[in-house]
């Protein structure tokens, strides 16, 4: 499938954004991380920047960005349509526990159920998005139950490794962050090994024989397409750089996002709090590296079934 | 809506396409193209029209397959592809807007070009390949089965047929009810043993495919007796041959 940088953007911003506002929220709430006004100012504000930035991005790729907010409208049936709902609902909780926090300095009672309330529809707002990918029965390589288990553990993943460097810049941080980064750094690289294996080994019940129906007759082979040129369905769906270099860009994802945020999470726990910091910075950045290639590989190794009617 | 209709369709209108008598002319192609680029989908605008890298909206495309393999029974198949209108079409139900529907008196599957925000999501959802989307004007279209035709009162009653009906020279296309068990496509499904395509994806298709005829193929026929020589004849036999041969 073609990749949409601004889809890219979107999936891998909005989805950091929603895994530090859970995570955020859960030790806020729980009154693991302070409810002081410049750590609530530049945490709620970095979830919430993120997700908005992400939101619009993904408005950028389409044909008619005016009418998004038709988009709403369809809740009972699409994916998408659930998507938009979810992360605008979203907003109106975590807004609150954001005013909560930074303003009032306080993150329980009205505003702990605030947090407690966005994180549970930041959770439903990325399972949404994934779905999206995941209920497409015509391209196996996302109509996969790793997929939605791959976008929330990413998400989380993105959220505490942003949470290690907001805490390590205002000096609280303790080892609750550490663990939890780890583990979900663990996590994702086991989801994500799982989900390459997973696509390897499987193969489409569509073929050209049953697209055709003309497998009954013996094999089936494409002796001429209708037009000459690339249409727009060879071009939406049957991109095929990544393929090409799919392994080492599959190593370049794992190195930058799993190895190096490891090493260097794990290094800051045995230096100084100014290098640690920087350590910290370090990870995210090569977060952001490692996020950007995963998900462009996702979209980019993603073959639609329609491309057997061209032989591809 | 995008849900589905709650009731099933009272008419369910498609084509039941002959893969035995297609010849893969693309008039059907042609057609389509020349009335829908007229019709409530116009334009059908082309990238690049005139130049390299041309590319633009088709809602009915030929392609032609190899079967068999390279043996005897090897066959040449021209294969029409345009929307099916599916019973229960995932391009309709992943619609954000409301844009894309499926007509609840007679199956057909449309979009609201003023609804659709061109997200493309439909034409991920279609396994066929049957949504085509518009750059220009930056909403998706599809194959309406000439909606803004069959249903024409202005046109005389036998051109209420789909474009690329109306145009097949080999009559490969046959447009109709298949809720009615006495339409043509009805019993050409009956007799023919139509099917769908890629039943696998459960999105039940209306229309129908007529698989090509087995046919009589006796062993090949013997090669042509060899020409008398002409060694031996004079100069004027040699022109009577000539002559008679012409």
């Amino acid at each position: 499938m073609h990749p949409a940088y601004s889809v890219i953007f979107f999936t891998t911003a909005s989805g950091a954004g929603y895994g530090l506002l859970i995570l955020a929220a859960i030790f806020a709430v729980s009154g693991l991380m302070p409810a002081a006004t410049w750590l609530g100012f530049v945490t709620t504000g970095l979830a919430l920047g993120l997700i908005a930035g992400g939101l619009l991005s993904s408005t950028f790729h389409l044909g008619h960005p005016e009418r998004a907010w038709r988009a709403l409208s369809q809740w009972r049936s699409s994916w998408l349509s659930r998507e938009g709902v979810l992360a605008i609902l979203t907003f109106v909780p975590a807004g609150l526990f954001a005013i909560g926090w930074v303003f009032l300095g306080t993150t329980t009672g009205f505003f702990g159920w605030m947090g407690a309330l966005a994180a549970v529809l930041a959770v439903a707002t990325v399972i949404s998005t994934s779905m999206i990918y995941a209920s497409l029965i015509t391209i196996r390589q996302w109509n996969n139950g790793i997929v939605p288990v791959a976008y929330m553990v990413l998400g989380l993943m993105s959220g505490a490794l942003l949470l290690e460097a907001v805490t390590r810049l205002f000096g609280v941080h303790g080892p609750h962050v550490d663990v939890l980064a780890i583990v979900l750094l663990a996590a994702g690289w086991v989801v994500k090994l799982a989900y390459w294996h997973s696509v390897d080994t499987g193969r489409s019940k569509t073929t050209l024989a049953s697209a055709t129906g003309l497998g009954r007759f013996g094999s089936v082979r494409l002796l001429e397409q209708p037009h000459t040129e690339e249409n727009f369905l060879m071009q939406e769906m049957g991109y095929v750089v990544a393929r090409k270099h799919a392994q080492r860009l599959r190593a370049i994802a794992q190195l930058t996002l799993f190895v190096v945020p490891l090493a260097a999470t794990i290094a800051a726990l045995f230096v100084a709090s100014g290098l640690a910091m920087v350590l910290a910075l370090v990870a995210v950045a090569s977060l952001a590296v490692g996020l950007l290639t995963e998900r462009w590989l996702f979209f980019a190794e993603a073959k639609h079934d329609c491309m057997v009617y061209y032989g591809r | 809506m995008t849900s589905l209709p709650s009731h099933p369709p009272a008419k369910r209108l498609g084509l039941a396409i002959d893969l035995d008598t297609c010849v893969g002319c693309h008039a059907c192609a042609t057609n389509c193209k020349e009335w829908n680029t007229g019709a409530i989908s116009a334009p059908l605008t082309d990238v690049n029209a005139y130049q390299a890298e041309q590319r633009g909206v088709w809602f009915n495309r030929v392609y032609t397959y190899e079967v068999g393999g390279e043996g005897p029974d090897a066959r040449t198949v021209h294969f029409p592809k345009n929307c099916l209108h599916c019973e229960t079409p995932a391009c309709v139900t992943v619609c954000p807007t409301g844009a894309s529907y499926k007509r609840s008196e007679d199956g057909i599957v449309l979009v609201d070009h003023d609804k659709c925000i061109g997200c493309k999501l439909c034409s991920w959802a279609c396994s066929y390949g049957n949504r085509e989307y518009d750059e220009h004007v930056g909403v998706m279209k599809k194959c309406t089965l000439c909606v803004d035709k069959i249903y024409n009162k202005n046109l005389p009653e036998e051109d209420r047929v789909p474009a690329c009906v109306a145009a097949c020279p080999s009559k490969a296309r046959h447009f109709g009810d298949f809720n009615d068990p006495n339409s043509t496509v009805s019993k050409l499904t009956r007799e023919r043993g139509g099917y769908d395509l890629a039943p696998e994806t459960g999105y039940q298709p209306t229309s129908k495919y007529l698989p090509p005829r087995v046919g009589k193929r006796g062993p090949a026929a013997p090669a042509a007796a060899p020409a008398p020589a002409l060694a031996g004849a004079g100069r004027f036999l040699k022109w009577v041959d000539r002559v008679l041969t012409r």
